[in-house]
């Protein structure tokens, strides 16, 4: 593994590991990992830094939605301009093109169902390329971002063994 | 009347580590670094097909040696990691652990008055089998300037010559060393040269850091003296499956399995369902542990160093095995265990040469192992 991918695949499980800790871990020197970053972020590998947050623990209410997006390209519309059109919207939590029995799949997050639905509705469904919406609202969260929500952190290991 | 032991059981002294056990069980504060097992449980994927064989109603006894398909994914994996192959019928003994391989090669190839080298400090129940098999301990003393890993001068020293085997764990526990090939050529000359049987316990073998493991039975003229212990406790956290497995030669496993059949029948079903999934599904698994424990390895070595605290650098395992600051290393564990809460296990446990030094295991989340480090910091600055 390079030295990039070393100090890579720390943050990628703690956004938050200060250079000194990842210097530590990895045995880099931390002038050599501060550049790993810089380069990581620099290339458009590192995009950016966000908390996982469980929504059903927040103070307020945030409601989210799957939605499938089937879409009509022609002659002058591509996929990357429909996306293009779509991803501005700040409700958009995240849109990607899948293969399937779909074409985009995008994340809407919102306040509340009716300002989801009405997102949807009002700037998605009227989108003259968009030609079906198929949204499903998102119930309860087990795994985000590769965090298991309410997983039990019981050791049951004997306290000294041989 | 009242049950007496046997003289043979009677001789053998409980278990060091017992003691360390009673006293950090006894407290509910503990952060413990004496854990000799993985954190965390097994990938999910040998877990659900340790489930789904037990749906499919798969509970009897399998062949004495472990289920064929079992023995030669053991066999492929082996030949792979090792650089030597062993044949998946006749070398190649399924046991509940790696454990029960080792007593299994100590009653089947040990006899009365042979005298059994063992690199020490190492494992506690090396010395315990080979004396209920009726060999006699020659200790092989490793030294900390060695990093403690074993060499053809402390073979030497300790009159390993007149030994009939040579028993050693590497990388090892507790000190968490590793012999380098150059060091692993001279032990091996040296069993050829005095005509010794090596028992070789590499369940660590895939915990191991700064390059790759040699596997003794590699090298020239050590395969077909060679017994290899193998599990899947460590590599793929399986401690309480209960499965490991011996690699050797066919009169040594034929040997070893003459006792296995009559005393175990077979190594558990369940966890062998478990061992093929893990074999062909789980490296990444075993590949994430090894970059964790690295990780770790190093946050502890570094803190360690800024307090002064001398600490050969671990290969492999995931025990570091530093000086007891002060020397006495029971009484250094005892204190810090009552006025700092970290539970730590003295090195003369582990036998000759442990004397003077802690082990401890960094088999626990990075979290727990700094507020483990704050507190001997504090402990350091303020009570020792």
């Amino acid at each position: 593994m390079t030295d990039r991918q070393r100090v890579l695949s720390i943050l990628e499980r703690d956004a938050r590991a200060t250079t000194a800790a990842i210097a530590r871990q990895t045995d880099l020197s931390e002038s050599a990992v501060e550049t790993a970053i810089t380069e990581l972020e620099a290339d458009g590998v590192i995009v950016g830094y966000r908390p996982v947050v469980d929504n059903d623990e927040r103070e307020t209410e945030r409601v989210r939605a799957v939605v499938e997006l089937d879409v009509r390209l022609d002659r002058e519309t591509g996929y990357g301009d429909v996306a293009d059109r779509i991803a501005s919207f700040p409700e958009v939590a995240a849109l990607r093109l899948v293969s399937g029995d779909y074409d985009l799949l995008l994340e809407v997050e919102g306040e509340s169902m009716s300002e989801v639905s009405s997102f949807v509705s009002e700037k998605v469904a009227r989108l003259s390329a968009v030609t079906n919406t198929v949204s499903h609202y998102v119930m309860d969260t087990h795994v985000e971002a590769g965090v298991v929500f309410d997983e039990p952190d019981d050791d049951d290991r004997r306290s000294v063994t041989p | 009347m009242t049950i007496e032991p046997s003289a043979r059981v009677d001789r053998v002294p409980p278990s060091g580590i017992r003691r360390f056990f009673e006293l950090a069980e006894a407290r509910d504060d503990v952060i413990s670094l004496g854990v000799g097992e993985p954190d965390g449980s097994a990938p999910w994927a040998a877990r659900e097909a340790a489930i789904s064989a037990l749906e499919r109603g798969r509970t009897s006894y399998t062949a004495n040696r472990g289920r064929a398909d079992l023995r030669e994914a053991i066999a492929t994996d082996s030949g792979q990691r090792r650089a030597v192959r062993h044949d998946p019928d006749e070398e190649v003994l399924v046991t509940a652990g790696a454990s029960e391989g080792i007593d299994l090669a100590c009653r089947a190839l040990v006899d009365p008055g042979d005298r059994v080298a063992i690199a020490q400090p190492t494992y506690v129940s090396y010395v315990p089998a080979v004396e209920f098999a009726g060999g006699e301990v020659c200790s092989v003393p490793t030294r900390p300037e060695d990093g403690f890993a074993l060499t053809r001068e402390a073979l030497a020293a300790a009159g390993a010559e007149t030994a009939d085997h040579l028993l050693y764990c590497d990388p090892n526990n507790p000190t968490g060393a590793r012999m380098t090939d150059d060091q692993l050529r001279g032990v091996a000359a040296f069993a050829r040269d005095h005509d010794l049987t090596v028992l070789a316990d590499e369940i660590y073998a895939e915990l191991v850091y700064d390059g790759d493991h040699t596997s003794i039975a590699s090298l020239p003229g050590m395969r077909d003296r060679t017994v290899v212990f193998d599990g899947f406790s460590k590599a793929y956290a399986m401690t309480g499956m209960r499965l490991g497995y011996a690699l050797a030669p066919p009169e040594a496993t034929t040997a070893m399995n003459r006792i296995h059949q009559y005393t175990m029948l077979s190594a558990p079903t369940t966890a062998q369902a478990a061992a093929i999934e893990a074999l062909e599904h789980c490296d990444d698994a075993t590949a994430d542990a090894r970059e964790r424990y690295e990780r770790r390895r190093n946050v502890l070595v570094a803190r360690l160093d800024e307090m002064g605290i001398d600490c050969p650098r671990p290969r492999g395992a995931f025990y570091a095995f530093p000086e007891a600051p002060g020397g006495d290393a029971a009484a250094f564990a005892e204190t810090l265990l009552e006025e700092a809460g970290v539970a730590v296990v003295p090195g003369d446990v582990f036998g000759l040469g442990g004397e003077g030094h802690l082990r401890v295991s960094y088999a626990t989340g990075l979290d727990t192992l700094r507020t483990a480090l704050d507190r001997l910091e504090r402990f350091l600055d303020e009570t020792w």
